[in-house]
C-alpha cells in the first residue's frame, strides 16, 4: 500500500463535552481476534456496518488479526452497545470499554 | 460454489450437500431454541459478554439484546433452510438480502462447529484432518472437520461473490 494518504473516517461525532460527565463521555467497541471468522469476512462487516473504505476495513481487520483486537468505533455508551449487538449479529466476538 | 448471475448469487448443490447444509442450518436452529443453554460453550460464543469484567452490566445488556439477536440467529439459519432444494440437489438462487443471511448464517455454524472441534489460532485443518483420519476414518472427528472447512469455502465463495 502507499500513495496517497485515504482520509480518515470519523466512525461517530464527539459529543459536545459540557453535554455528558466526562465519566461518561467516551467508550469504545472492541472487536476481538478469533481463529473461525474468515479475514475477508471480517473486513466486509466492518465495511458494511460502519461504512468504512475497504482500505480503512482492511487495516482494522489486520489490527485484530495481528494485535488481538482493535478498536472500532468510538462515542457514547449506548451507541457502542448499539454497535456491539450488532457485531454479535454478524458473529463478531465484541465488548464494550471505557477508552 | 456461489457465482453472481443477472443479480443473484447462484450456486448448484449436489444432494450430500443439500443434506449437510440442511443439518448443519437445522443444529443452529436447536441450538438457539430448545437446546439454549447459557453454560454451553457455543451460546458464550454466540452472544459474547458485553463487558467481560462485569457480569451485572453484561447481564443487563444481554436482557435487553438477546430476545432479537437470537431471532435474527434463527432467521438467518431458516434463509438456509428456505433457499434449498427438497431432498435432491439442485441450484440455489439468492437475492442480495438471503445472500447476506446465508452469509451471516454460514458463519454462526462456522462459529458453534469451530468450538466443538476446538479450532484454535494457527490450527492447520489439513493436518487435523490427517490426524483423524490415521485415528479413524470413519470418526464423527473426520466429518465434522471435513464440514467445518466445506462451510468456509462456501462462506468465502459467496462472500466473492458479493464483493467481485
Amino acid at each position: 500500500m502507499g500513495g496517497m494518504a485515504a482520509p480518515q473516517v470519523a466512525p461517530v461525532e464527539t459529543p459536545a463535552t459540557h453535554e455528558v460527565p466526562a465519566s461518561e463521555r467516551q467508550w469504545v467497541t472492541i472487536v476481538w481476534d478469533d481463529p473461525v471468522n474468515l479475514m475477508t469476512y471480517v473486513t466486509w462487516v466492518f465495511q458494511k456496518l460502519f461504512g468504512y473504505s475497504r482500505e480503512k476495513a482492511e487495516e482494522l481487520m489486520l489490527d485484530v488479526h495481528h494485535k488481538g483486537r482493535a478498536v472500532v468505533s468510538t462515542g457514547a455508551r449506548e451507541r457502542m452497545e448499539h454497535d456491539a449487538s450488532q457485531l454479535h449479529a454478524y458473529g463478531l466476538w465484541a465488548t464494550v470499554d471505557r477508552s | 460454489m456461489f457465482r453472481r448471475q443477472a443479480g443473484r448469487y447462484v450456486a448448484t448443490f449436489a444432494v450430500d450437500e443439500v443434506r449437510v447444509l440442511r443439518k448443519v442450518a437445522s443444529e443452529v436452529v436447536g441450538l438457539l431454541t430448545d437446546g439454549f443453554d447459557h453454560t454451553d460453550p457455543v451460546v458464550g460464543r454466540l452472544f459474547p459478554a458485553v463487558y467481560p469484567e462485569d457480569a451485572a452490566g453484561s447481564a443487563e445488556f444481554r436482557r435487553y439484546t438477546e430476545g432479537d439477536l437470537k431471532t435474527a440467529k434463527i432467521d438467518q439459519a431458516g434463509a438456509i433452510l428456505a433457499a434449498l432444494p427438497d431432498e435432491a440437489g439442485g441450484e440455489v438462487r439468492l437475492d442480495a438480502e438471503a445472500a447476506e443471511a446465508w452469509l451471516r448464517a454460514l458463519n454462526d455454524a462456522r462459529l458453534a462447529m469451530g468450538v466443538r472441534l476446538e479450532i484454535k489460532d494457527g490450527t492447520d485443518l489439513g493436518e487435523e484432518l490427517d490426524d483423524a483420519v490415521a485415528e479413524d476414518p470413519a470418526s464423527s472427528r473426520v466429518f465434522q472437520l471435513s464440514v467445518y472447512a466445506y462451510l468456509g469455502y462456501l462462506q468465502e465463495s459467496l462472500l466473492n461473490a458479493l464483493i467481485d
